[in-house]
C-alpha cells in the first residue's frame, strides 16, 4: 500500500500550500532578502545589495526611536486592561443571572468593525464638542484636554527628541489611545481565556480555603492567582507581541501618525517607509527588526509557558 | 451579591456608553451634535439616507461583504482540505510541513504585506477584486483550528467508510466535513469577521473610489466629511450591522474559535 504514489495528500493539499508558499512562505523569504537591498520602488537609486546598511541606518534614526518609544507608551494600558479582564471574569464565574448577557455585551467591542470604532473615539474625544470632555466639564469644572491633538502626554516625552521634557506632560493622544484601548480590551478575549481558565481550578481548593475562613482577597491570592498564573503569562506575552506590531490603524484612522509624530508607532513608520517613501528594502529591514523583537516574546512563551494552560 | 452587580454593571455601561451616544447622535441634525444633551431633540432618520448621497456608500457595504464572502469561502475550503491532508492522510513530511505553516503564524503581517504587495503590483492585480481576494484567502490559521478539529473525530469513522470503499474525497466530504460542522462555522465567522474590518490591504491595494470596502471608505468620509458627525456616526452605525448580526447567529462559534485559537499561541 505504501510503495503507491499517494496523490491524494497532494490534491488535498495543494490548494492551500501553493497559497501558503506564494503569499506567506514566499515573501517571508523575499523580505528578509530585500531587507539586504537598497531597493526604492521609485528607482531613484539602482537596486543592489547593501549588507546591513538598512539596519545601521535604522539604528541612527532618531525618527524609528520615537517611534519605538511611542509603540512601547501606547502598550501601558496593558497591564489595566488585563487586570479588569481578570476582574471582570472572576466576578462573571459564578451561577447567577444575565451571565451570558453581560458576556455578549462586554464582548462588544471586540466583535465590531476597527475603523468604525475609531472613527467614533474620534468624535468622543473632539475637545470642543465631544461628549468626553463635556463630561469633565460638568463633574469637575475644568477644561477637558485636547487629547487627539495634543503631543502631551502622561510621561512628558519629548516631541522632536528621545527624551523627558516637563513642557510636555498632560493628556494627550497616546493617553487618548491608551483609554481607548482599555475600553476596547476589557472584555474581549482575555476575559474569555479567564474564564475558562477560572472554570479549570479545581472546586475543591477554594472549597478548602473558605471553609478555613479566608477572606475573598486571600483566596485569590494564594489560589487562584496562582492558578491563573499560565493564562496570565499567555495573555500577557500575547499583548506584548501584539502591541509590539499594533498602532497602525489606529494612527491611520484617527491621527495620521500626529500630532508631530507622537502616535506614529514601529507598525506606522514601516508603512510610511514602504508605502509613502517607497523605500522597500529599508522599511523590509525594520519589520524583520520588528519579528526580530516580537521573536524573543514568543520563545519566552514557549519556553516558560504551560501549553496545557490554554487549552480551553 | 449586589457588589457584583454594580460593579458589572459599571463595566457593561462604560462599555455601551459609546455605542449609545453613536446611535442617539446619528438621529441628531448637525447643530444639535454640538449643543450639549444626549438624546436628540428632534430625530432625523433621512441621515441615514444622506450618507449614501454624500459617498457611495452601498458600494462600500457591497464590496465589504462580497470580499469577505469570497474570502471566507475559499479560506474555509482550502483550509479544511489542507486540515484534512494534515490530520487523516499519511504523507512523507507531513509532520515538517505542518511545523513549517506554524512557524510562520509567529510572523507579523508587516513583514509579508510588503512583499505580497510588490508581487500584486508585478501581476498588474493592484487595484482589482482579485487582489483583495486571493492573498487573504489562504490561511495558516484555519489549516491548523480545523486540523486540530480533525483529530479529535474519531478514526474509526474513516476506517469503516474506506473499508465500504470510500474514496479519500469521499471520507473528506461525506464522513468528516459533516462532523466538522462545528469548527467550519467557527472559522467562517472568524474569518468573515477579519476580512470585513480588514484594514492594511486593502489600505495599500484600492486606489479607487468605487473598490473601496467599508473600512477604507468610512475612514475617507470621516476626513472628507468629518465636519458632519451625525452622519459619519449613521455611516458607522450601519457598518456595524453585518458583524453584530453574525455575533449574534453565531456567538458560540465564535467563542469557541477563539478559544481554540489560543491553544497555540
Amino acid at each position: 500500500m505504501r510503495k503507491r504514489v499517494n496523490l491524494a495528500p497532494v490534491l488535498f493539499l495543494a490548494p492551500n500550500f501553493l497559497g501558503f508558499l506564494v503569499f506567506t512562505a514566499g515573501p517571508i523569504v523575499y523580505s528578509l532578502i530585500v531587507s539586504f537591498t537598497n531597493w526604492n520602488l521609485q528607482r531613484t537609486v539602482t537596486t543592489r545589495a547593501v549588507g546591513w546598511q538598512n539596519f545601521v541606518e535604522i539604528a541612527r534614526d532618531e525618527r524609528f526611536w520615537l517611534s519605538f518609544l511611542n509603540t512601547i507608551y501606547l502598550m501601558l494600558g496593558i497591564p489595566l486592561s488585563i487586570a479588569f479582564s481578570l476582574w471582570i471574569a472572576i466576578l462573571l464565574h459564578r451561577k447567577m443571572k444575565g451571565v451570558n448577557a453581560l458576556k455578549t455585551l462586554l464582548f462588544l467591542p471586540s466583535v465590531t468593525s476597527g475603523v468604525a470604532i475609531m472613527i467614533l473615539w474620534k468624535a468622543l474625544y473632539n475637545p470642543d464638542f465631544g461628549p468626553i470632555n463635556r463630561l469633565i466639564e460638568t463633574l469637575l469644572h475644568v477644561h477637558g484636554p485636547q487629547w487627539l491633538l495634543s503631543t502631551t502626554n502622561v510621561a512628558g516625552l519629548n516631541v522632536e527628541h528621545v527624551g523627558i521634557t516637563s513642557k510636555q506632560v498632560g493628556l494627550g493622544a497616546r493617553d487618548a489611545l491608551n483609554i481607548m484601548g482599555v475600553w476596547g480590551a476589557i472584555g474581549g478575549s482575555n476575559m474569555l481565556l479567564y474564564l475558562a481558565g477560572l472554570t479549570n481550578i479545581p472546586e475543591e481548593l477554594i472549597e478548602a480555603a473558605q471553609v478555613d475562613g479566608a477572606s475573598r482577597w486571600a483566596t485569590f491570592r494564594s489560589i487562584m492567582w496562582p492558578q491563573l498564573a499560565p493564562t496570565t503569562f499567555f495573555i500577557v506575552i500575547m499583548s506584548i507581541i501584539g502591541g509590539l506590531q499594533g498602532g497602525f490603524e489606529t494612527a491611520r484612522v484617527m491621527t495620521n501618525g500626529g500630532p508631530s509624530g507622537t502616535t506614529s508607532t514601529m507598525a506606522f513608520y514601516i508603512f510610511r517607509k514602504a508605502f509613502e517613501e517607497y523605500r522597500i528594502g529599508y522599511a523590509s529591514a525594520v519589520s524583520w527588526l520588528l519579528f526580530a523583537m516580537i521573536l524573543m516574546f514568543t520563545l519566552l512563551n514557549w519556553k516558560f509557558g504551560n501549553k496545557d494552560a490554554n487549552l480551553a | 451579591m449586589l457588589f457584583v452587580y454594580v460593579v458589572l454593571g459599571l463595566f457593561a455601561v462604560t462599555t455601551l456608553a459609546p455605542f449609545v451616544w453613536m446611535l442617539l447622535t446619528s438621529f441628531k441634525s448637525l447643530q444639535d451634535v454640538d449643543k450639549p444633551g444626549l438624546v436628540p431633540p428632534a430625530w432625523h432618520p433621512e441621515n441615514y439616507k444622506s450618507v449614501f448621497a454624500q459617498v457611495p456608500f452601498g458600494l462600500y457595504y457591497l464590496n465589504s461583504v462580497l470580499i469577505a464572502a469570497w474570502v471566507t469561502f475559499l479560506t474555509v475550503l482550502t483550509s479544511a482540505m489542507a486540515a484534512f491532508a494534515f490530520a487523516r492522510l499519511q504523507w512523507r513530511g507531513r509532520n515538517s510541513v505542518f511545523i513549517l505553516y506554524l512557524a510562520t503564524m509567529m510572523i507579523p503581517g508587516v513583514v509579508t504585506m510588503i512583499p505580497n504587495y510588490t508581487v500584486i503590483v508585478r501581476l498588474h492585480l493592484l487595484d482589482s477584486y482579485t487582489g483583495l481576494i486571493v492573498p487573504a484567502a489562504f490561511s495558516a490559521f484555519g489549516t491548523f483550528l480545523l486540523r486540530q478539529f480533525m483529530t479529535s473525530i474519531p478514526k474509526a469513522l474513516d476506517e469503516a467508510a474506506t473499508i465500504d470503499g470510500a474514496s479519500a474525497w469521499t471520507v473528506f466530504w461525506d464522513v468528516i466535513m459533516p462532523i466538522s460542522k462545528a469548527g467550519l462555522a467557527a472559522l467562517a465567522i472568524l474569518t468573515f469577521l477579519g476580512n470585513y474590518g480588514s484594514f492594511y490591504w486593502p489600505m495599500i491595494l484600492i486606489k479607487s473610489e468605487n473598490l473601496r470596502t467599508l473600512p477604507i471608505g468610512m475612514m475617507y468620509y470621516d476626513s472628507s466629511y468629518g465636519r458632519e458627525t451625525n452622519l459619519i456616526m449613521a455611516a458607522g452605525m450601519m457598518s456595524l450591522i453585518p458583524p453584530l448580526l453574525l455575533f449574534i447567529i453565531g456567538q458560540k462559534q465564535m467563542l469557541r474559535g477563539i478559544q481554540m485559537g489560543a491553544v497555540k499561541g
